[in-house]
This record gives C-alpha cells, sequence and structure tokens, in this order.
C-alpha cells in the first residue's frame, strides 16, 4: 500500500512517518501529498497561541478532553523553538496532554520550527493536511506567540485562539502589537490568579481602541485551565465561531485566503528553487553577483536579464 | 576577630612582606595548580585567610555559644560531650515481614532509632496491587498496603522505647496516622511516641518529584498535620525540612541551604496563617540535610544554616521560645557522590562526608553504604557504613569538643559568605511572592536544572574531577556482591494480602470513614474548620488501604503535572 | 536541496520514581548535540511511552530508571514497539541498574544500557551512529 492510502485508513505508524518526510522536505513528501489533498477539508482546524508558560498546552489537553466526550477525533500539533545555535530542540509539550495518549481518537505530534523550508507556516500546514486526510476532525495547532513565524502559522487556522494570563504587564502590550488582529477569541487563562478581571478589561479597552470586525467580535473567555474551569464554555466558544464561519459563507472565504497564500507560497518557494537551480549550476548566479559586487551591474537590471535568459 | 588597630596593622604589614619575599618567589619557581579553586559548588576558595577576614567579627552576634542564639557553635551546650548524635539508618525492602526481621537486627546491632524507606507505590499512594505499581512493589523500600502491614512491621519492637522516622511525603499523614494506630494497639499514650514523618512536600516539587496533589492542596495537607501534631503529639516531629533531595537532584550547596529554609519559612507561614503562634509549633520543626564531598563547604553550611534559621525565626516570624529558633538536622551522606565505578572507593567518600556532617554539627546521621549506585545495600555494605560512624565517634576524638573548628580563619569566612549568598536567594524567593510561588514560576527548579547540567558538564570535560569516573580509572572493574531481591516475591504477597483484607474487613466503616475524607477534603463538611487528621485515623482503623485513602483524595484534588523545566 | 534528516528522540521516565536528573542532563545534552528531543516527563506506563514514541516517530527512546522496576518496564516496552510493527526504534536506557541485569536487557532488545558515571558524549555517539541504520 502506498503511504497515501495507509495515512488514509488512520496508520498511525504512516502518518508519523509521512510527518516526518514532510519535516526533512524529502521529495517522497510532496507526491503523497499530492494523493492526500483531495481528501483533505474536512477539519476543523484551532490555532492556539500565547506568550511562553501562559497554559496553551494544559489548554489544548483540556479542549482534546472535552470534544473527546462529544466523540470528536482530535488531531494535535504543538510546536516549540529551535535552538538556534545548536539546531536542537526540547519539545515538551506532550507533557501536559500524555494522558490522551493510548486513545487512539488522539494522534499528537510535537514539531520544532526548525528552518523550515517554505517556511514553518507550509510545514504545519501539510502537517495538518495529514491529520485531515486521516480523518481527524478537530486540529489543534500550538505555537508560541513570539515571533511573525508563529502569527503566520495561526493565520492558517479557521479559528484562532489567543491566550493571555493576568499580571503579564507589558506583554499584553506585546499582543497588542502583534496578535491582536489575528484573534477570533480571546482566552484569559489562569484566572486562579489575581488580575484576571483587569486583563479582561484591558483587553476589551485595547479592542475598543483597535480598527474593529463588522463580522465578529471576538469573546473573551476566563478560564483556569488546571482545574478546567471555563473550558465547556471556551469549546462552546469555538463551536459558536465555527458556525459563525459556515451561515456567513467566511468559511469558504478564509478557505480561499488560506489556498491562495498558500499557493502563492508554494509556486514563490519553488520557482526560486528551480530558478536558483539552474543559475547555480551554469555559473550564472556565481558570475551574476560578482558583478554586482563590482558594481558592473546594478542589482535592478541584473534581476531583468535574469529573468530574461530564464525565459520569462 | 575584633582586634586593636595597631594589630590589625601589624598583620597586614606581615602578611605583605610574605607575599612579596617568600610567596612571589614561590609563585615564580612553582605556579600554582590553577588559577582559580572552587569548592564543587564552584564557590571561589583563596589562597590563605587570616585574622584580617575577621575584622568586623563579632564573636557574641556571630557566633556566641553552643545552645545560645544563633547557635553557630551548636543547638545544645554540651553538644557531642553530651550525647553522641544519633546513628540512625534507613531501612527497609520487601515485605514488613522481612524489614521487621532488619529492624531488630538494627536495634540488636547497637543503632539508636529507625528509618523506614517505604516502596515507590507506597510514597506514591498506591497499593501494591495499583496497575502503576507494577515491576515496583517492595523494590526501594517497604510496601505499605495497610494497618495490617503497619502492625507486622513494628511486630515486637516497643513503639514507646524507641523514635521511627518515616521518609514519607505525599502520603505522610495516612501512614503517620498508620503508626499511631500501631502504638494504640500497642497502649502507647500519644505523649510518648517519638519521631519524624518527613512530610516535606514542597521539595518533592522541586527535587525528589514524589508529588502527587497540586501544590495547594498539598500544602494544607501538610499544614493539617502540623496542626494535628501541634494538639495532640507534643513529641513527634511532623517534618522533617529536607535539602537532602535538593541536592541529590544536582543543586549547589548553597542552593540547597537556600531553597530548604526557604520551603521551611512556607511551612512557618502558612501554618501561622491557619492560626498557630509560631512557638506552638516550630520547636518541632526539624530539618534534613546532605553532606558531599566538599569538606569545609559542608560545614560551612551546617553552620550558616543554624545561625539564618535562628535569626528568621527571632527576627522574622517573631517566636520567643528559644526552641523555635534551633534548627535540628538529620543528615545523610551524599548518594549522588558515589561512584559505581571502583565502587570500594566510596567506604572512604562517605567517611569524611560524615566526618564533616559530625564537625557540622548534625544530630543524626545515616551514612551511605558503598555498593547503593548499583542496587539497595547489602548487609555487609550497611554495616560497614554504621561502622564508620561508630569509628569516627569514638575513635577519633573529634567528639571531645564543641565545634572544634569555630574559629578558623577559613571557615568563619566561608561560613558567612554562604551565608551571605543564601539570603540573596531568600529574597530572590520574597520578591517572587514566596516559595510557593517561585516554584510555580519554576525557579528554584530552573536553578538546579543548570546546576546539574554545568557539574555533569565539568565532569565530562574533566574539570571537576571524580576519582574512579574521569581520573585514575580502573582498566577492569573488580565487581562487588549486591543485594540478590526475589523481584515478584513482594508484590505476590502483598497483592494476596489485599485481596483477603478487602475480604475480611468490614465495609460499613470503610465506605463511612472515607466519604467524611471525601467531604472534607472538598470542603463541603459542615465542620470544615475540622482537620482531616482525625478521619485519616479512623479510616487506617477500620483498615482502609493507603491507595483506597490517596485515591479519593486525588479524585477531590486532582493530580499535580509538572512543567518541563530542563 | 535536501535538508539533512533530524535525528528525533523520545526521553522517558518510566516507573514511579522521580529521579528525573539523569533523564534531565541528558535531554538537555541531546538539543546541545542538535538533537529533537521529545521529552515526556515522569512516571509514564511503557504503553505510554511507546505510543508516543510511535506518533512522534522518533529514532530512539531513551529512558531512565532508578527504581530498580527495569527489569519489567524496559523490556515491555521493547515488547510493546515490536507489537506495532516499530521495532526499528533503538531502545537505550540508564539508571540503578545491577551488572549483571545488563545482557538479560540486551537479550530482551535493549540496544544499550549506559550506567552511572558514562559521559553524555557516548550516548550522543551512539544514538547518533546507531540512530535510522535499522530504519524502514
Ligand atoms: N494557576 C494556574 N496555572 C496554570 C493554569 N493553566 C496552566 N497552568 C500552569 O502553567 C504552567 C504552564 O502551562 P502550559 O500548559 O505548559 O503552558 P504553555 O503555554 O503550553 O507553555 P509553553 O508551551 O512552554 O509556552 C504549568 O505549570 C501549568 O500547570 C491555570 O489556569 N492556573
Ligand atoms: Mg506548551
Amino acid at each position: 500500500m502506498e503511504i497515501s492510502d495507509r495515512v488514509r485508513a488512520g496508520d498511525v505508524r504512516a502518518m508519523a512517518r509521512l510527518i516526518s518526510l514532510i519535516e526533512n522536505g524529502f521529495p517522497e513528501a510532496t507526491s503523497a501529498l499530492k494523493g492526500l489533498y483531495p481528501f483533505t477539508g474536512q477539519a476543523f482546524i484551532v490555532g492556539i497561541t500565547g506568550p511562553p508558560g501562559s497554559g496553551k498546552s494544559t489548554l489544548t489537553d483540556q479542549l482534546t478532553q472535552e470534544f473527546r466526550r462529544h466523540g470528536r477525533t482530535i488531531g494535535i500539533v504543538a510546536v516549540d523553538p529551535t535552538s538556534p545555535f545548536t539546531g536542537g530542540a526540547i519539545l515538551a509539550d506532550r507533557i501536559r496532554m500524555q494522558r490522551h495518549s493510548l486513545d487512539g481518537g488522539v494522534f499528537i505530534r510535537s514539531m520544532a520550527t526548525r528552518g523550515h523550508l517554505g517556511g514553518l507556516a507550509k510545514a504545519t500546514n501539510d502537517v495538518v493536511n495529514v491529520l485531515d486526510a486521516a480523518g481527524k476532525e478537530v486540529i489543534f495547532i500550538e505555537t508560541v506567540g513570539v515571533g511573525q513565524d508563529e502569527v503566520e502559522v495561526v493565520k492558517t487556522a479557521h479559528t484562532s485562539i489567543v491566550v493571555t494570563v493576568p499580571g503579564l504587564g507589558d506583554d499584553i502590550q506585546a499582543i497588542k502589537a502583534g496578535i491582536l488582529e489575528i484573534a477570533d477569541i480571546f482566552v484569559v487563562n489562569k484566572a486562579d490568579r489575581e488580575g484576571a478581571d483587569k486583563t479582561v478589561a484591558e483587553l476589551k479597552a485595547m479592542m475598543a481602541l483597535g480598527p474593529g470586525r463588522s463580522d465578529w467580535s471576538p469573546p473573551i473567555f476566563k478560564t483556569v485551565a488546571i482545574e478546567e474551569e471555563g473550558i465547556v464554555e471556551l469549546a462552546q466558544g469555538i463551536l459558536a465561531h465555527q458556525a459563525h464561519l459556515d451561515q456567513a459563507g467566511v468559511r469558504q472565504e478564509r478557505q480561499r485566503e488560506r489556498s491562495h497564500a498558500l499557493f502563492l507560497e508554494l509556486l514563490q518557494e519553488r520557482v526560486t528553487r528551480r530558478l536558483l537551480e539552474r543559475a547555480a549550476a551554469n555559473g550564472i548566479l556565481e558570475q551574476t553577483i560578482e558583478r554586482i559586487a563590482h558594481r558592473d551591474l546594478d542589482p535592478y537590471s541584473a534581476v531583468d536579464e535574469f529573468l530574461e535568459k530564464a525565459g520569462f | 576577630m575584633p582586634f586593636d588597630e595597631n594589630e590589625e596593622r601589624r598583620i597586614e604589614s606581615a602578611e605583605e612582606t610574605w607575599e612579596e619575599q617568600t610567596l612571589r618567589p614561590t609563585l615564580e619557581k612553582l605556579p600554582e595548580r590553577a588559577r582559580q579553586f572552587n569548592t564543587v559548588s564552584w564557590h571561589p576558595i583563596r589562597r590563605l585567610y587570616t585574622p584580617r577576614d575577621l575584622s568586623d567579627f563579632d564573636y557574641t552576634q556571630d557566633l556566641g555559644f553552643p545552645g545560645l542564639y544563633p547557635f553557630t557553635r551548636g543547638v545544645y551546650p554540651t553538644m557531642y560531650r553530651g550525647k553522641i548524635w544519633t546513628m540512625r539508618m534507613f531501612a527497609g525492602h520487601g515485605t514488613p515481614e522481612e524489614t521487621n526481621r532488619r529492624f531488630r537486627y538494627l536495634l540488636e546491632q547497637g543503632q539508636t532509632g529507625l528509618s523506614v524507606a517505604f516502596d515507590l507505590p507506597t510514597l506514591m499512594g498506591y497499593d501494591s496491587d495499583h496497575p502503576m505499581s507494577r515491576g515496583e512493589v517492595g523494590k526501594c523500600g517497604v510496601a505499605i498496603d495497610s494497618l495490617a502491614d503497619m502492625e507486622t512491621l513494628f511486630d515486637r519492637i516497643p513503639l514507646g522505647d524507641v523514635t521511627t522516622s518515616m521518609t514519607i511525603n505525599s502520603p505522610a499523614a495516612v501512614l503517620w496516622a498508620m503508626y499511631l494506630a500501631v502504638c494504640e494497639k500497642q497502649g502507647v499514650p500519644y505523649d510518648r511516641i517519638g519521631g519524624t514523618i518527613q512530610n516535606d512536600i514542597l521539595k518533592e516539587f522541586i527535587a525528589q518529584k514524589e508529588y502527587v496533589f497540586p501544590l495547594e492542596p498539598s500544602m494544607r495537607l501538610m499544614v493539617d498535620t502540623i496542626l494535628f501534631g501541634a494538639q495532640c503529639l507534643p513529641t513527634w516531629h511532623p517534618v522533617s525540612i529536607s535539602g537532602y533531595h535538593i541536592r541529590e537532584a544536582g543543586s549547589t550547596a548553597i542552593q540547597e541551604l537556600a531553597f530548604t529554609l526557604a520551603d521551611g519559612m512556607a511551612y512557618v507561614e502558612a501554618t501561622m496563617k491557619a492560626g498557630l503562634d509560631p512557638d506552638a509549633f516550630a520547636p518541632r520543626l526539624s530539618f534534613f540535610f546532605n553532606v558531599h564531598n566538599d569538606f569545609f563547604e559542608e560545614i560551612a553550611k551546617f553552620r550558616a544554616a543554624r545561625r539564618m534559621w535562628a535569626k528568621l525565626m527571632r527576627e522574622r516570624y517573631g517566636a520567643k521560645d528559644p526552641r523555635s529558633w534551633l534548627l535540628r538536622t538529620h543528615a545523610q551522606t551524599a548518594g549522588c557522590a558515589l561512584t559505581a565505578q571502583q565502587p570500594y572507593n566510596n567506604v572512604v567518600r562517605v567517611a569524611i562526608q560524615a566526618l564533616a556532617a559530625v564537625l557540622g554539627g548534625a544530630q543524626s546521621l545515616h551514612t551511605n553504604a558503598m555498593d547503593e549506585t548499583r542496587a539497595l545495600p547489602t548487609e555487609k555494605a550497611a554495616t560497614i557504613a554504621l561502622r564508620t560512624q561508630q569509628i569516627i565517634a569514638h575513635e577519633t576524638g573529634v567528639t571531645h569538643t564543641i565545634d572544634p573548628v569555630g574559629g578558623s580563619y577559613f571557615v568563619e569566612t566561608l561560613t558567612r559568605e554562604i551565608e551571605e549568598e543564601a539570603w540573596t536567594y531568600l529574597q530572590k524567593i520574597d520578591d517572587l511572592g514566596g516559595m510557593v510561588q517561585a516554584i510555580e514560576k519554576g525557579f528554584p527548579q530552573q536553578e538546579i536544572a543548570d546546576a546539574s547540567y554545568r557539574y555533569q558538564q565539568a565532569v565530562e570535560r574533566g574539570e571537576q574531577v571524580v576519582v574512579g569516573v574521569n581520573r585514575c580509572v580502573a582498566e577492569v572493574e573488580e565487581p562487588i556482591p549486591l543485594l540478590q531481591i526475589d523481584p515478584d516475591k513482594a508484590a505476590h504477597q502483598q497483592m494476596e494480602k489485599i485481596h483477603q483484607l478487602k475480604k475480611r474487613r468490614d465495609s460499613y466503616p470503610v465506605d463511612h470513614t472515607l466519604d467524611a475524607i471525601r467531604r472534607a477534603a472538598q470542603g463541603k463538611d459542615p465542620w470544615a474548620r475540622d482537620l482531616l487528621m482525625p478521619k485519616i485515623l479512623d479510616a487506617v482503623r477500620a483498615y482502609v488501604t493507603l491507595g483506597e485513602i490517596m485515591g479519593v483524595l486525588r479524585e477531590a484534588w486532582g493530580e499535580y503535572v509538572e512543567p518541563a523545566i530542563l | 536541496m535536501v535538508e539533512e534528516r533530524k535525528i528525533r528522540v523520545l526521553v522517558a521516565k518510566p516507573g514511579l520514581d522521580g529521579h528525573d536528573r539523569g533523564a534531565k542532563v541528558i535531554a538537555r545534552a541531546f538539543r546541545d548535540a542538535g538533537f529533537e528531543v521529545i521529552y515526556t516527563g515522569l512516571r509514564q506506563t511503557p504503553e505510554m511511552i511507546v505510543s508516543a514514541a510511535i506518533q512522534e516517530d522518533v529514532d530512539a527512546v531513551g529512558v531512565s530508571c532508578l527504581s530498580g522496576a527495569h527489569m519489567y518496564l524496559f523490556p515491555r516496552i521493547v515488547q510493546l514497539l515490536r507489537e506495532r510493527g516499530a521495532d526499528d526504534v533503538l531502545v537505550f536506557g540508564g539508571g540503578t541498574i545491577p551488572d549483571e541485569d545488563i545482557p538479560k536487557l540486551r537479550e530482551a532488545g535493549i540496544a544499550e544500557i549506559f550506567t552511572p558515571g558514562t559521559p553524555t558524549s557516548v550516548a550522543i555517539d551512539f544514538v547518533r551512529n546507531r540512530a535510522g541504520r535499522d530504519r524502514k
């Protein structure tokens, strides 16, 4: 059996292996992904982001429990940063989710940010497609909300949840700067701590200042993830957002946007790669760079010339 | 020591002359072995210490006299001249029957107190027949499932005459209740029962990781036992605040000291918050430190610990009773300092560590057996370890005078420096909102993980010498005899006993007492101000098992999952 | 342009003991050697470890046990991996393991036992050399 068939049959080993092929940028991955693509688009994708230690994994674990109670199958992609110094990574989100490890309806995969070819967002999206094609109904993507990369990842989700906690002080400003716009749902986790209401008020104030969205105003949920408090409400909030997407036709719109973005990304990556491979092979790349460096040629004309030669 | 300016100037000029005329030529000919010397905890050590290091030293304030504040020189006025420390060897494995035999043997050998090691299922609050217990029953200690096992464990041992230390934390309340129930059956009144439960739950989150419940209910249960002890068992030590495991997890000496005191402070504060005056319980608090290889650092650590605790209790918590100021401590030689390679060398390490504990003024001591990196100790290895203490006590003469290292320029300086660094840590923990908050934020865990990684790298690079491991390595390792345990015997026997017990016992009081515990734990009991401890006692008397009681509490409180701090 | 395949290792602590000093040090050393380390923490049953190893598609599983239960736990992990067709995953262990148990563990399919005092570099080299060698 082809690996893609095995994935479709829900074979855990095959899913896991295909994800590795994707992560390593191996060509076999592409052909398998081609075969799987027609079977994707079924899953509902939820992105969860927020500062380190805000409780994203605990929330993912609790939401998984809640969705499982209602019989939904779950895929989880938990992304942690690669160390820029060593290229290694410690992936530890799983610790909080291990109680689901023996549940056949849950597949958990930890991913390092690495220097993914074509970007982390593309790699994550490919991994999500594998889980989607394997029949996982709800897919959670957990990333630390710090860098642009992570924000991109969450953008590929249908519902983006931004997690914060009381008493972060300046960090809430960081949220404002980076990911306020992408949030469909806000969670103030660790509401057992002092200042949760203040954080909610701050978020509200920020939203009032922001550009505002006509179609959907992001709700704010208070949770105590370790105590299972507010989880049912949050899950219902996710479902409400899903219903909203379906009703308003927004989901299709998002799907289109996603496809658009992914296609462009892929195209960019492929075109660049092919051009560069060819140019590198016949030495043109080196020569051109050399000329630019010596001021024999300006980079703008160089690109024109380059593309012309490539037949554009 | 305070001396007049003339004296100081004389010493200073003599030192300068020495540096110029004696030291420098030598250094030029023969440089020292390293540019910087450090303790095993990376604390810098200088070439020489002189009276000038102690020029602002105030004898009565900084040292004082044995048995008097701040207790730097010792907690008792006569120390080992009056009474040798308690030689308390940790023992236990397999079934209660086997451990009972071992205890009676140790008492015959002249040991003066018992110390119970429980197996991991017991430590984690599982019965021997729980799926998580597979492969673990009776391995690292004795398996105790119910009061029936506890009765067997202390069969023919008069509990009014010995003191017992029980190394138990998350389920401490339950095991303690079982012990008390055995005492009741032996007819020993509560005020004649002496001993300790470790019951130091915070260090489980930091280091030993045998936690069960989340932080908050864990603290509640712990304080519950202190309150119960203060009410009913005036001679019992309800907690042994332990740095031992913090050090074993890879901390430095200073971290061990600071985090242990911080744990103690958290207990004092929580108990005071529950309405108790510090003098009503502080005299019953006791400590448990590690003794590692770095001889003087360890001695200084013990001396600094006493001085700091005295200051904390008197100044910060306003305790009035001098007994509240005392830091009485058990010590154990460092298991993590022993090597699997050339195990006989461990006998020497243990002897030196034990000597440091004695010079540091410990009240009781466990010496490790040389074979512990590979298995539970054989009887022979454990006996040598006990003999090591006896040799120090009776042959070396170090017990003849109190605090023999006191006044050493080096030791006094080191004591002071260690104290200062530990205060810095305590300040940091205060800034984080106290130890419970600091643990929640992962602060002590991260500090320990970093120190342990740093140490491992130092060993691998050869900067930290470990004889037999990275220096003086043997071509061929000579095997030593190890203790053989039938791997499944204890499990089978215990499972059979639980099975029989559950068939035999009356189920009405079982359900009834468990229900009372459940309601109290959930805080839905109308008598919510009541303690849990008496309810747990009722349950154990009805032969409710450890796993049943802990199971009800697990349901009520949930279980802790630790953050990954690497 | 194909990236070099990353080595992925699962570091887990089966059994009830909480002595994770060794597991943490090795996890950190692996990371510093450029591996991706999936750390699942304490008190993992063999079933949980194997399930995680398969989902994470790791090259190797490192387990440490200081409680004396290694003769049950380690072979059980190998056995479950085999049952699930993942016998190409390298299993290695450490902890308080008497010498005489080592041959028995090897026989049960544990690739290597690192006894106390083994430098982390030895474990790193071992995994690097062996990882994926038998990968199907
Ligand atoms: N007090 C409190 N602690 C919580 C709550 N939710 C999670 N935590 C704790 O916060 C810590 C971090 O939780 P995680 O779920 O690992 O957080 P995370 O955002 O996934 O962390 P990273 O993946 O490391 O960025 C853990 O110690 C949790 O137990 C909560 O609601 N209240
Ligand atoms: Mg996480």
